[in-house]
């Protein structure tokens, strides 16, 4: 069995994101960059189901710019099979993303797809369903357990309030939650290995999309500050001030 | 110009934030229709059509909408949504589910989480995990969006009387059935849904003193959350997390008890109307976008702040 993986160059979680001083958007201008942190869960789930016998190779694809190759090579260090980029500088919104990951499963035919629930820059949470209904495949979103049996997948996923198994039928879209696995670090020789593996570069029009701007963005702003209250000096002052001030108790 | 709104519900009744949604369409203006989805939803339509300001709600009764699968859902909405300008859902896990696929299925955007509705086709929603909010327009002839409950007061329950209509639904294979769900049992409010949340961090220490939380949380119907820290150290499972990578909470009161205050955490419940920081270490950064800050061992705090309340 095959399997595509998607992955996403984005800011580094860690680092707190500054807005440009035109409030056009978020400065990333000598930012860390690293894996979209859903990214590397979809990247560890398929290396694990390669592992257990299950997939017999990976094949992993990102869009973006040059720099984003950087993120391939990291998810060939850590045990896919090949790299697919799509390089473009424009920003790729969601809808054609999907139509470009759908573009390259026609190619591939991966019999399980992986992506990252959302990725922690756009926050959008919606190609890997938008890559399922241009396929017309069946999806298991924020998956916290993906079973391979047979010609399905059963995924668990975090649903408000709890957990919700589905049967899927192969080929399938799964999306990963953050209970999903806990992503490896590359060795060191994995990463010199993975050097020499397969990085294929693509364009947009190879797969036959335009990128277009389906949602404009017209200006970023900081959230609104939130200045620190007070401090109180007891239990009993705090419980009062919730009373009677906030009034929230 | 018509507004369909899909009701979120679960449990044969209404979601509150369906309430919450339709306030988000009557900012936008215009009629609004109600979609109903499900199986054996009478309950649910008869009360979508008691609410203000709904004058029309469609029922969509069939077994195949069940549970709320994608699939299924994602085709009927695509389908009826032709002869909307807007459709609008609840940011749920059901909501998020489905809203994209109709997006693809209809060829157009979507804007995921808005907390402001600036006009017609102008949107506000939180960008890189409420870091930074956009100001977006939506350059298609149709506008999807999933609501974020939180940036709408919800409208009255009661007033209204919309005409039921029925829709026939078709059954389909699309590939994907329902196993099971195992529902948290807990008569706590959920996470996101909760007016009061309390979470413990690392300074907790294990655990077994998240019990110390139970009794605070069962005084104030509160739901019991996490920082990232408190999971990683196999404290509370990974669903208790609030944070950037776990839930984003905003409830009228959070008290955040032994969390330090890490970007990835505050970006969880920065938007909570009243924060509360308990923590030993003064110079935690939780305090500066605390409210009420106390200074104390969280193992004195807690059993004096249950016996207050």
């Amino acid at each position: 069995m095959k399997i595509l993986v998607a992955v996403k160059r984005v800011i580094d979680y860690n680092v707190k994101p500054r807005i440009k001083s035109d409030h056009s958007d978020v400065d990333l201008t000598n930012v860390k960059m690293a894996m979209n942190p859903f990214c590397e869960i979809a990247v560890e789930e398929a290396v694990r189901l390669k592992e257990q016998g299950v997939a017999t190779e990976i094949v992993v694809v990102t869009i973006g710019p040059k720099a984003s190759q950087e993120q391939l090579r990291t998810a060939l260090a850590l045990g896919v099979d090949r790299a697919i980029h799509i390089q473009t500088d424009e920003q790729v919104q969601p809808l054609d993303v999907a139509k470009l990951l759908k573009g390259v499963a026609t190619e591939e035919s991966p019999q399980l797809i992986i992506l990252g629930k959302q990725s922690i820059d756009g926050d959008n949470n919606q190609t890997g369903q938008m890559l399922a209904a241009l396929m017309g495949v069946a999806q298991g979103t924020f998956a916290s357990e993906v079973v391979v049996k047979d010609n399905k997948v059963a995924v668990t996923r975090e649903i408000d309030g709890g957990l919700q198994t589905v049967e899927l039928t192969l080929p399938a879209v799964v999306t990963t939650d953050l209970r999903l696995n806990e992503p490896r670090y590359a060795s060191l020789p994995n990463i010199m290995k993975a050097k020499k593996k397969s990085l294929e570069v693509k364009q947009p029009a190879d797969y036959g999309v335009t990128i277009k701007a389906h949602v404009k963005t017209l200006k970023v702003d900081p959230p609104a500050e939130r200045s620190g209250g007070i401090k109180v000096d007891s239990v009993a002052t705090l419980v009062d001030k919730l009373k009677t001030e906030a009034k929230v108790i | 110009m018509t507004i369909l709104v899909c009701a979120e519900h679960g449990d044969n009744e209404l979601k509150p934030s369906t309430l919450n949604t339709l306030a988000a369409a009557q900012k936008i203006g215009g009629e609004i229709h109600l979609l109903v989805a499900g199986h054996n939803i009478d309950a649910i339509a008869t009360a979508g059509a008691k609410i203000q300001g709904v004058s029309q709600v469609i029922k969509a009764d069939h077994e195949s909408l069940a549970h709320q699968l994608p699939e299924p859902l994602g085709a009927l909405v695509a389908d009826v949504g032709q002869a909307y300008e807007h459709i609008l859902v609840s940011s749920s896990t059901i909501g998020k589910n489905f809203l994209p696929r109709v997006a693809a299925l209809l060829d157009v955007g979507m804007m995921s989480d808005v907390m402001q509705v600036i006009d017609t086709k102008t949107y506000v929603r939180p960008i890189y995990a409420g870091n930074a909010l956009a100001t977006v327009e939506s350059l298609d002839t149709k506008h999807l969006m999933t609501i974020r409950a939180t940036g709408f007061d919800p409208v009255a329950a009661e007033g209204g009387s919309a005409e039921i209509k029925e829709l026939s639904v078709n059954a389909q294979d699309f590939g994907s059935s329902f196993v099971k769900e195992d529902l948290a049992e807990s008569d706590r409010p959920e996470l996101t849904a909760a007016k009061v949340v309390i979470s413990g961090g690392r300074g907790m220490q294990n655990g077994e003193n998240f019990a110390l939380l139970e009794g605070i949380a069962d005084k104030l119907g509160a739901a019991i959350g996490a920082s990232r820290a408190a999971v990683d150290a196999g404290f509370v499972p990974n669903d208790y997390q609030v944070g950037q990578t776990g839930k984003i909470v905003a409830p009228d009161l959070y008290i955040a008890v032994g969390i330090s205050g890490a970007i990835q955490h505050l970006a969880g419940m920065k938007d909570s109307k009243v924060i509360v920081a308990i923590n030993k270490d003064e110079e935690a950064p939780i305090f500066q976008i605390a409210d009420y800050g106390l200074v104390a061992d969280l193992f004195e705090a807690l059993p004096q702040l249950e016996a207050a309340l």
